[in-house]
C-alpha cells in the first residue's frame, strides 16, 4: 500500500512537472516600467510594449514589421469621396479578456469605439478628467491633432462606426493604427465606475490583444497569458513575463545567460560581444527616425540655399557618422524620410562631401562665424550632439568658418531653438509616431510648424502645396508622387543638414522564432514561439 | 534622557523645514521648463501651455506653491505621480521593503565581514594583513559602484554562471507579496526553492551596496580597537593573566564597539544613497530605481516627495542612533 502511494506521488509529481515544462514561457527583458497600463494615457514606447501591443488591439493595424496598414477590429472601411467620412465594420464576435477582475457579457461593438475616443477629448465623459485619474493630459491624442480633424465618431449598428472628419486627412487611418487609438472594453469601464474603482482601468487592463494581464509587481516583473479567446487565433506561447531591466549591460548579460530570450536597446560597446555569442542572433533594422541639423533660413546668409548646400558640402559625413554611431552604425540620410518609409525618393541624394567647392562659395557670401547648437542628451538619432558638434566645427574651420557651439539643456534646448528669430544650426531630429510621410514632412517643415518643431523656419510654397496635397489624398500612390516630388524641392533648397538614420537592435536568444524589428520601434510578442 | 531626546527631536525640526525646501527647490530650479518636458516632441501650442500650467499649479506665485506643498506634506499627501497617476505614498510602500531588505543584508555583509577583519587588523596592528586590509579597505571606499556591479554581473553571472545576473527572484517564483520582502515571503509561503532562489538573487547587490559600509567599518573598527587596546583597563586585564581571547572579546570589543555602532548607524544615508545606483544596475525594485526613473521621466512630483521620503528616514534612522548611543554611553545624556 506505501509503496502504490509513493509511486502515485511520484506521478502526481511528475505529471505536475511535465505540466509546468509544457508551459511555455518567453521571457522579455523590458527598459523601463510602464507608467501604467491605460494607452491612451501614457506616451512611452515601453508603456506601450507593455499595454497597446500585448493587451489591446486597434481598429487598423501596422503590418507586423512594417508601417503600411492593414486591418485590426475593422475587417475592412469605406473612405468617402470627399474623404471626410471613414466607415468602419467591425470583426464579428471579438471577445474582451476574460481574468479573475472581469468577464464580460458581451462582444466588442461600436459602443466600445466610440467609448475609446470619446473618452479622451469629451470634457463630459467622466473618464476624460480628474474622476479617472488626476492631471491627464491625453498626450498622444492633442500631438496628433485629432481635436482639431476628428469632427465626431458615430456608432451605426452595432458592428459599423463612423468617423467624420472637419477636413480631410490621409495620415487619419495611421493614426487610427498608432497606440492610443488602442479600444477599451466600454463594459469594464462602466462597471468599474459603478464599482467606484475607476483607477483600475490603469492598472488592470482589459482589451482584445493577444495576451492578457495576469499580474504586476511594481518596477519588477508584468506577467501575462495567452488570451484563449483571442480573435485571430490563440498566440503559440503560453506565458509572456516582461522582467524589467534597466541598464543595458544587465539586459544583454540576462540573454547570454538564459534568464531572458529577448532584449532591445544594447549598447554599442556590446555588440560586438553578442555578434561573437552563438546562443544569440542581434537583429537589427533601420530606425524610423532622423537625426539633421536645422540652419536658420530667414537670416542671412542662412538665406540663400548655395550657403546652406556648402555648409553641408563642408562636413565630411562619413567620419561623422562613424565617430557618433561607432559599432551600432547608421544609415546616412538621402531624405529626410527613411528609406523603411513608403515613398522614400531613391534617386534623391544629399550634398557630397566637396571641401573646395564649399569654401569658395561661403567666402563669397561672407560668411565667416556661425552659432552651433548641441544639447546635453542621448537621443536615437544621435548619441552625442556635443561631439559632433566638435566634429563639425573643426570641419567648418577647414573652409574658413568659425563656429561657435552653443549648449543648453534639453529642454531650454528646444524652447530656444525653435524661436524663429534662433540664429545658425541647431541640431535635432524626429523618431516617426505612425509611419505616414506627412509625420516627418509636415510636423517637421510645414509653413504652420514654425516657430514649434521647424527649426529652420523654413516656409517654400512649392513644398507646402505638395504636403498639403498629399494630406488630403486618400489614394496612397498619388501621396507617394507628391511626397517624391516634395524629398527633390527638400534636397534642392537644403533647409537642413541630414544626418543619418540610426539603426535599432534587439538580442534574441536563437530558439526564438517569429519574433520581428519594428520601424515603429514597438516591440510585439505575437506570432512569436519558442521551441523548448 | 527624555530631556536629551526632546533636544534631538527639536534639532530635527529646522532640518525637516530645510529640506522641504530644499526639495521643492530643488525641482524648480533644474532648467528647463517642466511643462515643456512633460509635453516631450511634440511641442505644446501656448493655450494648451497655459491650460497644463494651471492644470499643475504651476501658474501661481512660487511662495503660495511652496506653502501649498508644505500644507499637503503636512497632511501626509505626498502627491500624484506625473506619469504613472497613482498616489506617490504608495508607490513608496510598496518598493522601500525591497530597498530596505537589500540595505539588511547589505549591512549584515558589511558588519559580518568589516568588524572581525577590523579587530584583527588592530591586533595584528603593521603585520601584512594588516597592511593589505587597510589598503583594501581604501580601494573598496574609493570604488564607483557602477563600474564594480557591472564588473560582478560580468564575472559571477556572466562569465561563470554562479548567480543570477538580476531581479529579486527567479521568474518561475510568483508570490503576491505579503510583508513585501521576499525572503520573508518566500517562507510564509512555504517554498524553500522560491527562498533560495530570493537569497541568491540578494548576493551580488547586497556585496555590492555593502563594499563601501565595509570599508569603513573595518576602518573604524580597527582605529577604535586600537586605541582600546591601549588603555589601561586593557594592561590590567592582560596583567590578571587573562587569556588573550577574552581579553580582546570582552573587555576591548565592547568599548571599541560604541563608535562602531554610531558608524553603522550613519551608514544608512551611504546605503540610500548607493541603492540609487546597486537598483538600477540589479533591476532591483526599489526606491532608489524609483527615484532614477523618475528624474528620466521628468516626474518631478516624484522626485521632490521621494527625496523628502528618502530624508525622513535617515533622519529618523539617526534619531535612533543618537538614542542607542545614549543608551550604550551614560556619559553622553549627562553632557
Amino acid at each position: 500500500m506505501k509503496k502504490t502511494m509513493t509511486f502515485a506521488a511520484a506521478l502526481l509529481a511528475a505529471s505536475v512537472l511535465s505540466g509546468m515544462a509544457s508551459a511555455k514561457t518567453l521571457v522579455y527583458c523590458s527598459e523601463a516600467s510602464p507608467a501604467n497600463f491605460d494607452p491612451g494615457t501614457t506616451t512611452g514606447g515601453n508603456d506601450f510594449d507593455a499595454s497597446s501591443r500585448t493587451v489591446y488591439s486597434r481598429l487598423v493595424e501596422f503590418k507586423h514589421g512594417g508601417t503600411e496598414v492593414e486591418p485590426g477590429l475593422a475587417d475592412k472601411w469605406e473612405i468617402s469621396d470627399d474623404g471626410l467620412v471613414y466607415t468602419f465594420h467591425l470583426h464579428p464576435g471579438v471577445k474582451f479578456q476574460t481574468t479573475d477582475y472581469f468577464k464580460p457579457t458581451r462582444d466588442l461593438n461600436a459602443d466600445d469605439v466610440v467609448f475609446s475616443f470619446d473618452r479622451q477629448f469629451n470634457k463630459q465623459n467622466p473618464w476624460n478628467g480628474d474622476k479617472y485619474l488626476p492631471n491627464l493630459t491625453w498626450d498622444y491624442y492633442t500631438g496628433m491633432d485629432m481635436p482639431k480633424y476628428v469632427a465626431k465618431w458615430e456608432k451605426v449598428d452595432d458592428l459599423t462606426v463612423k468617423l467624420t472628419l472637419t477636413e480631410p486627412n490621409a495620415p487619419m487611418l495611421a493614426n487610427l493604427g498608432m497606440d492610443f487609438a488602442s479600444i477599451v472594453s466600454k463594459e469594464y469601464a462602466d462597471q468599474l465606475q459603478k464599482d467606484g474603482k475607476m483607477a483600475d482601468f490603469s492598472t488592470k487592463p482589459i482589451g482584445t490583444g493577444p495576451f492578457q494581464f495576469v499580474d504586476y509587481q511594481l518596477d519588477s516583473v508584468i506577467r501575462y497569458a495567452a488570451n484563449p479567446d483571442y480573435f485571430k487565433g490563440k498566440e503559440k506561447i503560453d506565458d509572456l513575463v516582461f522582467a524589467i531591466t534597466p541598464d543595458a549591460t544587465a539586459r544583454i548579460q540576462k540573454v547570454l545567460a538564459g534568464e531572458c530570450d529577448i532584449a532591445p536597446y544594447p549598447n554599442p560597446a556590446d555588440i560586438a560581444t553578442i555578434k561573437a555569442n552563438k546562443d544569440v542572433t542581434l537583429m537589427d533594422q533601420a530606425g524610423l527616425n532622423i537625426g539633421y541639423m536645422s540652419y536658420n533660413t530667414t537670416i542671412p546668409p542662412l538665406d540663400k540655399p548655395e550657403v546652406r548646400h556648402a555648409l553641408n558640402q563642408a562636413i565630411d559625413r562619413e567620419a561623422l557618422i562613424k565617430s557618433l554611431f561607432q559599432d551600432a552604425g547608421a544609415t546616412p540620410a538621402e531624405n529626410l524620410i527613411p528609406p523603411t518609409m513608403w515613398s522614400w525618393n531613391k534617386d534623391v541624394k544629399t550634398d557630397a562631401y566637396n571641401p573646395e567647392a564649399a569654401k569658395k562659395v561661403l567666402a563669397d557670401a561672407g560668411l565667416k562665424e556661425i552659432q552651433l547648437w548641441a544639447a546635453d542628451r542621448v537621443r536615437p538619432y544621435n548619441p552625442n550632439f556635443q561631439r559632433a558638434a566638435e566634429l563639425i566645427q573643426a570641419d567648418w574651420a577647414k573652409v574658413g568658418v568659425k563656429a561657435n557651439i552653443v549648449n543648453y539643456e534639453w529642454t531650454k534646448y528646444r524652447e530656444e531653438g525653435k524661436k524663429k528669430d534662433r540664429p545658425g544650426a541647431f541640431q535635432i531630429g524626429w523618431t516617426g509616431d505612425n509611419g505616414d510621410p506627412d509625420n516627418f514632412f509636415a510636423t517637421l517643415f510645414a509653413c504652420s510648424a514654425i516657430g514649434v518643431s521647424n527649426y529652420s523656419s523654413w516656409c517654400d510654397k512649392d513644398f507646402e502645396d505638395l504636403i498639403q496635397k498629399a494630406k488630403k489624398t486618400s489614394d496612397q500612390a498619388e501621396r507617394t508622387k507628391l511626397y517624391e516630388q516634395a524629398q527633390v524641392i527638400f534636397a534642392k533648397q537644403a533647409p537642413a543638414f541630414l544626418l543619418a538614420h540610426s539603426q535599432v537592435y534587439a538580442v534574441v536568444r536563437n530558439n526564438v522564432s517569429g519574433f520581428k524589428m519594428d520601424p515603429l520601434g514597438i516591440h510585439r510578442f505575437d506570432g512569436v514561439d519558442k521551441a523548448e | 534622557m527624555l530631556r536629551y531626546l526632546l533636544n534631538k527631536v527639536a534639532l530635527l525640526i529646522p532640518t525637516l523645514v530645510g529640506i522641504t525646501i530644499c526639495a521643492f527647490a530643488f525641482v524648480r530650479l533644474l532648467p528647463g521648463d517642466p511643462i515643456l518636458a512633460m509635453a516631450g516632441e511634440h511641442g505644446v501650442t501656448p493655450a494648451r501651455y497655459e491650460e497644463l500650467k494651471q492644470q499643475f499649479g504651476y501658474n501661481l506665485p512660487i511662495w503660495e506653491q511652496y506653502a501649498r506643498y508644505v500644507g499637503e506634506v503636512a497632511t501626509g499627501d505626498f502627491g500624484v505621480s506625473i506619469s504613472s497617476k497613482r498616489p506617490v505614498f504608495e508607490e513608496f510602500k510598496t518598493l522601500f521593503p525591497a530597498t530596505l531588505e537589500l540595505s539588511f543584508f547589505a549591512m549584515i555583509f558589511a558588519m559580518v565581514i568589516g568588524i572581525p577583519a577590523g579587530i584583527f587588523a588592530a591586533v595584528k596592528r603593521g603585520s601584512w594583513f594588516d597592511q593589505s586590509l587597510m589598503g583594501t579597505a581604501l580601494v573598496g571606499y574609493s570604488m564607483p559602484i557602477f563600474w564594480w556591479g557591472l564588473l560582478l554581473i560580468i564575472f559571477f553571472s556572466g562569465y561563470l554562471g554562479w548567480t543570477p545576473v538580476s531581479g529579486r527572484i527567479g521568474l518561475q517564483f510568483f508570490l503576491r507579496p505579503i510583508t513585501g520582502f521576499m525572503t520573508i515571503d518566500s517562507l510564509i509561503y512555504g517554498k524553500w526553492d522560491a527562498f533560495r532562489s530570493a537569497l541568491s538573487h540578494l548576493v551580488l547587490p547586497a556585496i555590492v551596496l555593502g563594499t563601501i559600509p565595509l570599508a569603513v567599518i573595518a576602518r573604524q573598527t580597527r582605529s577604535a580597537m586600537l586605541e582600546v587596546l591601549g588603555e589601561d583597563y586593557v594592561r590590567t586585564a592582560r596583567a590578571k593573566g587573562l587569556s588573550s581571547a577574552r581579553v580582546i572579546g570582552v573587555h576591548a570589543l565592547r568599548n571599541a564597539l560604541i563608535p562602531v555602532v554610531t558608524t553603522i548607524g550613519l551608514q544608512v544615508g551611504t546605503l540610500l544613497a548607493g541603492a540609487i545606483l546597486t537598483e538600477t544596475i540589479f533591476a532591483w525594485p526599489g526606491v532608489g530605481k524609483w527615484m532614477v526613473d523618475s528624474i528620466f521621466k521628468r516626474d518631478y512630483v516624484v522626485v521632490q516627495s521621494g527625496l523628502l521620503l528618502i530624508a525622513l528616514i535617515v533622519m529618523a534612522v539617526n534619531l535612533i542612533v543618537d538614542v542607542l548611543y545614549a543608551v550604550i554611553n551614560p556619559r553622553i545624556r549627562a553632557a
